[in-house]
């Protein structure tokens, strides 16, 4: 294939990925760009070069020892939900953008700590980058069949190496903000790890399948080979040390690696899109190592005695038979592992730089500005000069250091150094003891002995143990010898490494922690580290601080960055979160941590802090201090809760209480009302029998009979009249009160209804209504004495609304399902829509309209009501004008109700 | 011969206070509700009009409200008779122009004086 033809393949490869993180970037809110899969996908930016070529070349060369890079996460991921969640917990409420600005705030927003976990990131890292740019220059080489060029302006690299500069300072700094989310690098990335893992597998399904005839071909012929079996097994006690050490170290560096703090919590837009992660992104490791080993031992198979890099046997078999696109896909796949980690990581590491370094060291100066704009591009152009200078540096590495190492080396190298954040950050976590002269020691200490441990005799290029130095220990003290210290002789290079600077920081890290008690503001984060659970919703009042200041100058230090309209809108939902009056002029702890953590996006939370109190006078608290004011907190946010919950009862029993009070006054009214209305119901009857004694009493003498007769008539009717009248208010009250019972018998209803029209016959007869009823058996569950009185009730009303010529009552029983139903409907003046539902009402008609009298008792209907409602039935009228009116009722029906 | 006409629903409350106007020589008419006291009106002049409150279709307030329209009929006396004994039932009837609020149950004997005097 020609340079010129790959070059070309190369340009629209990369243009493809532009295109998609624009797309990205404008559908950031969409559902395509912010899913699980999309993070998870994105995690895999572990998987680099070093993965896809080198684990075949350490398959082939070594063995199994290349699954220990993916064991340690594997092993490690389930426990994510609990820890990576609490991470991006911390990470989320303190605005934090990177893992330097992690472990500097953590103890006690210490600028210096920051600034040292970035330059061991970039010491660690640039390399790994170097390593990168490597791999794709190697590879090209291998596909174009040309040589490397001397010439920079000859070597692909270089322009690659621009591209992936341009593409990476432009999407990755699109925010001032740097806790914000890039949702353009990260679909990218998340899209190039699809890219990497199908290639990966096709090549893998070809040599395994097309090559050869299967694994068990490829392991029958390279069963043959030499050392093959030694090389596959893990070996004695000594080799499961060495395993177990890289495994450890890989489990770190799942976590500490700059580029999966990145990608993990950074750019962490839901905690629940970690359990999604954490099955497919062990299933994305373990789907990338089913095809290393045949892919290694094919290779050698093939290539048994020729001396060829094993670290490029997938895209040397394609080439062997000629399959060019083939080649070409496999490059391509490795190109697309190479540059995710590149960009990711120099857009972690230039955010480092700026925010843990360059600003707080000296570039603070340079952000007095007063206008927003003007400072926001400041931050932004040193980020991106950030980026584009770590890609140049790498590519000046890459040219002059490291053409000679395997990919696995350097990348282990890489994997060391960032180890050496382990205690701190895990302390981080879980101890809250940990201090930051503890944290400094350790990582400083652990840093000396890897380096001499490992980037001495690397550096030096005596890797072979030739010269006295490895040989004999430095001035032949055998104690000191880089690759035995201390006479540990057992472990290879990286897990010696490994093992005793990771020692030495530990110990150190834990013991000057435990003799040397922190500052009252690192013993502050502490708590809110390790109980960030507790205070997630309002960590502001985990807060401890003293002094004075004002909002006002804190509130011209955030102008400066967040601009006006975005610090006003700031300062409002704070005040709302924590009901804070707006007019109030004096800062508390709680709005000053808020202001830290607005600012910390933008410039690192070291230089946030240094902003803050240069406007705010702050008090020595000392650490009992401290603690007190913490436990006072941690029991107030108790309080608090219960007070919230407490208020919230109060709340609901009050609402309760006040609709209780609200059918109570309205009962009280209506309890009036009857009573008004029974007493008026009562003084007629008594008036009138007033009246008439009085007469018969004062004239006693010059009466004519017939009158006399007449007015003893109408005492003895009014007597009667108060009677009934007092038997149904008592029989309302009784049913009212549930003191009424019913005496339930199986009964014929049309047998009733025909013995109750007979007690009704006069008042018929009287006023000439024709009756239809057509009486067929009907049997049902009642208590007969109560329904005459309701089917008596509805009968008197039919004939007292009956026209007085032409009166007519049809009466039908009818057998439904459940129910029996019957209706009694007269052809009178009908009943008003309105009025259906309160027509059974007691005294309905003296309700709303007080002076009109209610044409009988008032009280009957009511009593129908409260008699069927108490078989389980129901009773309403139906009624349209002109037509009359129809009153039915229901009752259970004896066949189908259980029958007792 | 004064004229009295008696409004009221009750029949036999009716039935006392006629016999006991008629005794004292009034000419009696009978109203048994609203309605059918103002067409007696159209065609009689009464010098008092006893009222019930309460009564089906037009009721006693209604009806006086009526009447105190009716400029032939502003010598006429008006004495409300209800079973309503609440004072603001009493001041709503008195303040609609009417003479006198009797309560029920009520002294016939006193009735009649209460009428002789307002028609003196």
């Amino acid at each position: 294939m020609s340079s010129a033809g790959l070059l070309l393949i190369l340009a629209l490869y990369v243009s493809i990925l532009f295109y998609i993180a624009h797309w990205a970037e404008k559908k950031r809110h969409s559902k395509w760009t912010n899913n699980p899969y999309i993070y998870s996908l994105s995690l895999a930016v572990y998987c680099t070069a070093w993965t896809y070529y080198g684990s075949i070349g350490v398959a082939a060369d070594s063995g199994l020892s290349y699954l220990t890079i993916y064991l340690g996460p594997i092993i490690i991921i389930p426990t994510w939900m609990i820890i990576l969640k609490r991470i991006i917990r911390i990470s989320r409420v303190n605005k934090i953008s990177s893992i330097a600005d992690f472990i500097s705030l953590r103890y006690g927003n210490s600028r210096f700590l920051g600034a040292l976990v970035t330059l061991i990131c970039v010491f660690g890292i640039l390399p790994y980058i170097s390593l990168q740019l490597k791999s794709i220059s190697d590879t090209f080489y291998i596909v174009t069949k040309t040589q490397y060029s001397s010439n920079i302006f000859s070597d692909t690299t270089t322009y690659v190496c621009i591209a992936l500069a341009l593409f990476a300072s432009y999407y990755g700094t699109k925010y001032v903000d740097a806790s914000e989310k890039r949702r353009g690098i990260v679909t990218a990335v998340a899209m190039e790890s699809v890219l990497k893992l199908v290639f990966f597998l096709i090549i893998g399904i070809y040599v395994t399948y097309f090559v050869f005839d299967g694994f068990d071909d490829i392991y029958t012929k390279a069963a043959v080979l030499q050392d093959f079996d030694k090389k596959n097994s893990i070996g004695d006690l000594t080799n499961g040390i060495n395993w177990f050490f890289l495994c450890v170290l890989s489990t770190f560096a799942i976590f500490l690696l700059p580029r999966q703090f990145h990608t993990a919590i950074v750019e962490n837009n839901k905690e629940t899109h970690i359990r999604t992660a954490i099955w497919l992104f062990p299933l994305y490791l373990l789907l990338f190592n089913i095809f290393v080993f045949p892919i290694a031992w094919g290779g050698n198979i093939l290539f048994q005695g020729q001396g060829l890099n094993s670290d490029t046997y997938s895209l040397l078999i394609p080439q062997h038979f000629n399959n060019n696109f083939l080649t070409v896909i496999v490059f391509l796949g490795g190109f697309s592992a190479a540059i995710s980690m590149i960009i990711v990581s120099s857009i972690a590491l230039a955010t480092m730089l700026s925010n843990n370094l360059l600003i707080p060291y000296g570039f603070i100066g340079a952000l007095e500005n007063k206008s927003q704009e003007k400072n926001s591009k400041r931050i932004v152009n040193s980020r991106k000069i950030g980026i584009f200078s770590l890609i140049i540096l790498a590519y000046a590495i890459y040219r002059i250091f490291i053409l000679d190492y395997s990919l696995v080396s350097i990348g282990l190298v890489s994997f060391v150094l960032i180890a050496q954040l382990a205690p701190a950050f895990f302390g981080a976590l879980f101890w809250k003891r940990g201090s930051k002269k503890g944290a400094v020691t350790g990582i400083i200490l652990g840093f000396l002995i890897s380096l001499y441990t490992l980037l001495v005799p690397y550096a030096i290029g005596l890797t072979k143990s030739t010269s006295t130095f490895m040989q004999n220990g430095p001035w032949g003290i055998e104690l000191l010898k880089p690759f035995q210290l201390f006479g540990l002789d057992y472990l290879e290079p990286i897990p010696h490494a490994f093992f005793w600077s990771l020692f030495v920081n530990t110990i150190s890290f834990l013991a000057i922690s435990v003799s040397f008690k922190g500052n009252y503001r690192e013993r502050n984060y502490a708590e809110m580290f390790v109980d960030i659970d507790k205070y997630i919703t309002n960590h502001e009042n985990a807060f401890v601080w003293k002094g004075t200041a004002f909002v006002s100058d804190i509130q011209k230090v955030l102008q400066r960055f967040l601009g006006e309209e975005r610090t006003k809108r700031a300062l409002n939902i704070f005040n709302s979160k924590y009901n804070i009056d707006k007019n109030i002029t004096t800062a508390d702890a709680r709005f000053i941590k808020f202001a830290e953590n607005l600012l910390t996006g933008h410039i690192g939370t070291a230089s946030a802090k240094i902003l803050i109190s240069s406007v705010a006078k702050e008090d020595k608290i000392s650490l009992p201090e401290v603690l007190r004011i913490l436990e006072e907190s941690k029991e107030n946010i108790i309080i608090n809760k219960k007070l919230t919950d407490t208020s919230n009862e109060l709340k609901k029993i009050s609402e309760q209480l006040r609709e209780a009070n609200e059918k109570l006054v309205d009962k009280d009214i209506q309890k009036d009302e009857f009573l008004d209305t029974v007493t008026h119901e009562l003084r007629t009857p008594i008036t009138a029998i007033r009246a008439a004694t009085e007469i018969l009493h004062d004239d006693e003498d010059d009466i004519p009979k017939e009158v006399r007769k007449q007015f003893l008539k109408s005492i003895i009717s009014e007597a009667d009249r108060l009677n009934r009248l007092i038997d149904k208010i008592l029989d309302l009250e009784k049913f009212e009160t549930g003191k009424q019972k019913i005496y339930l018998s199986k009964n014929d209803i049309s047998k009733t209804i025909a013995n109750t029209l007979d007690s009704v016959r006069q008042l018929i007869i009287n006023k000439n209504i024709t009756v239809e009823f057509d009486g067929t058996e009907i049997k049902a569950f009642y208590d007969e004495e109560r329904i005459i009185q309701v089917i008596h009730n509805l009968l008197s009303n039919a004939i007292k609304f009956c026209p007085k010529t032409d009166g007519k009552i049809s009466i039908s029983v009818a057998e439904k399902t459940e129910v029996v139903e019957v209706s009694i409907h007269n052809n009178g003046a009908g009943i008003k829509a309105e009025d259906f539902e309160p027509i059974f009402d007691k005294f309905y008609q003296s309700r709303g309209q007080n002076v009109k009298k209610p044409i009988g008792s008032g009280l009957g209907l009511a009593i129908c009501k409260q008699i069927i409602e108490h078989h389980k039935g129901k009773i309403w009228v139906e009624s349209s004008p002109q037509k009359g009116a129809t009153f039915n009722f229901t009752l259970p029906n004896y066949n189908t109700t259980e029958k007792q | 011969m004064k004229k009295i006409l008696i409004v009221d629903d009750e029949p036999n409350i009716v039935m006392s206070l006629e016999y006991t106007f008629k005794k004292n020589n009034f000419e009696v008419f009978i109203a048994r509700d609203g309605q059918e006291a103002l067409d007696i009106l159209k065609n009689q002049l009464p010098d008092i009009v006893i009222l019930d409150v309460m009564m089906p279709m037009v009721d006693g307030f209604a009806t006086l409200e009526q009447i105190k329209k009716d400029e032939r009929l502003q010598h006429c006396k008006v004495i409300f008779l209800s079973a309503k004994n609440k004072e603001k039932d009493i001041e709503k009837g008195l303040s609609l122009g009417a003479d006198l609020y009797v309560v029920k149950p009520f002294s016939l004997k006193k009735l009649v004086d209460q009428v002789q005097n307002l028609i003196q």
